[in-house]
């Protein structure tokens, strides 16, 4: 499970784009790192963050090893009903995590 | 002044500013013409932030803003980032839609070295927008190689 | 001697502020700071692990402001990291729950001045920190006061020295993409002037830390910080 964190304002304007912001623990090893042994470090990266919110996608990223260490988006959604906002992401070997929160419309 | 003392310890220790490890750049407009079919994007309407001069190339803040209502008819749908001497230039591709509201996203990318960074926005209409930056990545006196 | 002169003049200035803008702007990010991935995690096991005996997380408020300090049941100073670990054994330098632990335990003490107590037991430890301090080390053959006090300001291959203050650990560094405790930074402040690295928890980097703390007196903590 690939912990993160997420925020999202305490209650939005209906209709109106609103702010969320995530963080992921995760070290984006970009295969490049070199062990005290010498030996590469293989790459290892979230490769995918996913945010849906009233049960569709509305933001995603395809990220590449230049995305740095320990993720981080700030990114816009427009507020509809109401309701869970999810933010979902994988890394490469398939482990995955996520944070949701529910957003109060006023 | 922070601007003028490093360009002279540039010039006297070239080896302080990092960038000349990777031989030529990839070529920004080759990729940009890839992932465009061709179209040529314009310059108006676009801003990317990132700083003149990053102490350390494995945060560097980035912020980009394109100007749209976010509408169905009018929003944009992808906005791709290219860093040219990065050994992997490709850094991400952000997927938006009328539902973001806003094309307005923030994020730290990882330069192997001074470079020009490049981001093309995708509208829908098959239009496009690009903005470029060169930023300066430095390195300090004091790195002991992430030994733990 | 001149150098109670020049320490006689010194003001403690926090490392933040030998850091660029985008540093500073990521150390002051109430979300974003990347510590703070780390402080969640000290948050979980604080739940499961410590809140039984200590009960809230604000009951540390003000404690990490007075370590490194000597533990009488423990017999010798220790700082923050050793206090933990001998509260909860099986918690490794540089671990994830250590760091974690640590960083939420301190950060309690954030905008509090540091105030240590180096007297009577911790006298010793204090004199072997300064003494370390003073001296020249390694294959570079400096000490630390002749970056950290004589150069402050200056740069180096592009570099602002700073005090070398501790008040802001653990911290992030970049260069290491991770959280790392001030005895991690430390060690890299040996490898930097070529020196043999003492290991994690030995007296030596207790005692620096003590040294340091002393020295930082009146300066406020801000934890986690970020550094280059």
């Amino acid at each position: 499970m690939i912990e993160g964190r997420l925020r999202v304002p305490e209650s939005v304007k209906a209709g109106e784009p609103f702010e969320v912001r995530v963080l992921i623990l995760h070290p984006m090893e970009n295969g490049f790192r070199h062990d005290a042994g010498g030996r590469e470090i293989p790459v290892h990266i979230v490769n995918r963050v996913a945010c849906t919110y009233g049960g569709r996608e509305v933001f995603s990223v395809d990220l590449g090893t230049g995305v740095s260490a320990n993720p981080y988006f700030i990114f816009f959604v427009r507020a509809g009903q109401g309701g869970e906002l999810k933010v979902e992401w994988a890394d490469d070997t398939g482990e995955r995590g996520s944070a949701s929160a529910n957003v109060h419309v006023a | 002044m922070k601007r003028r003392i490093f360009i002279l310890l540039g010039a006297l220790f070239p080896f302080a500013v990092r960038g000349q490890g990777f031989s030529s750049p990839a070529d920004a407009a080759k990729w940009i013409a890839e992932t465009t079919g061709g179209a040529i994007p314009g310059k108006a309407g676009i801003e990317i932030e990132l700083p003149q001069i990053a102490e350390n190339g494995n945060a560097v803040p980035l912020h980009i803003r394109v100007a749209s209502a976010m509408t169905p008819a009018e929003h944009v749908k992808a906005i791709h980032v290219f860093a040219e001497r990065n050994p992997r230039p490709r850094v991400a591709t952000f997927h938006l839609g009328p539902d973001a509201g806003r094309a307005d996203i923030m994020t730290r990318v990882r330069l192997g070295g001074t470079q020009g960074v490049t981001v093309l926005a995708e509208l829908s209409g098959g239009r496009w927008r690009v903005a470029a930056q060169n930023v300066l990545v430095t390195t300090g006196a004091c790195l002991d190689e992430g030994s733990l | 001697m001149w150098l109670s002169a020049l320490f006689a003049a010194f003001t403690a200035v926090s490392g933040i502020e030998y850091q660029g803008d985008a540093v500073k702007a990521m150390q002051a990010d109430s979300f974003g700071n990347p510590g703070l991935l780390w402080v969640d995690r000290g948050a979980e096991l604080w739940k499961q692990k410590c809140a039984g005996c200590h009960g809230e997380i604000a009951s540390m408020k003000g404690v990490s402001a007075r370590y490194p300090r000597h533990s009488a049941p423990l017999g010798r100073v220790v700082d923050l990291e050793q206090r933990i670990q001998a509260c909860m054994p099986g918690l490794a330098w540089e671990s994830r729950d250590l760091l974690g632990l640590t960083a939420l335990v301190a950060r309690q003490s954030n905008g509090l001045p540091i105030s240590v107590d180096v007297s009577g037991p911790a006298a010793a430890a204090y004199d072997r920190g300064r003494s370390l301090y003073l001296e020249r080390q390694g294959q570079l053959h400096l000490a630390c006061t002749n970056c950290h006090d004589a150069n402050v300001g200056k740069t180096l291959l592009s570099e602002p020295i700073s005090q070398g203050q501790p008040a802001d650990w653990p911290a992030y560094r970049l260069e290491w993409q991770s959280l790392g405790s001030l005895q991690r930074r430390l060690r890299a402040c040996y490898f930097g002037v070529r020196a043999e690295m003492p290991a994690f928890g030995a007296d030596d980097l207790v005692a620096l830390e003590l040294y340091l703390a002393d020295r930082a007196k009146g300066l406020a903590a801000s934890v986690p910080g970020v550094r280059r």
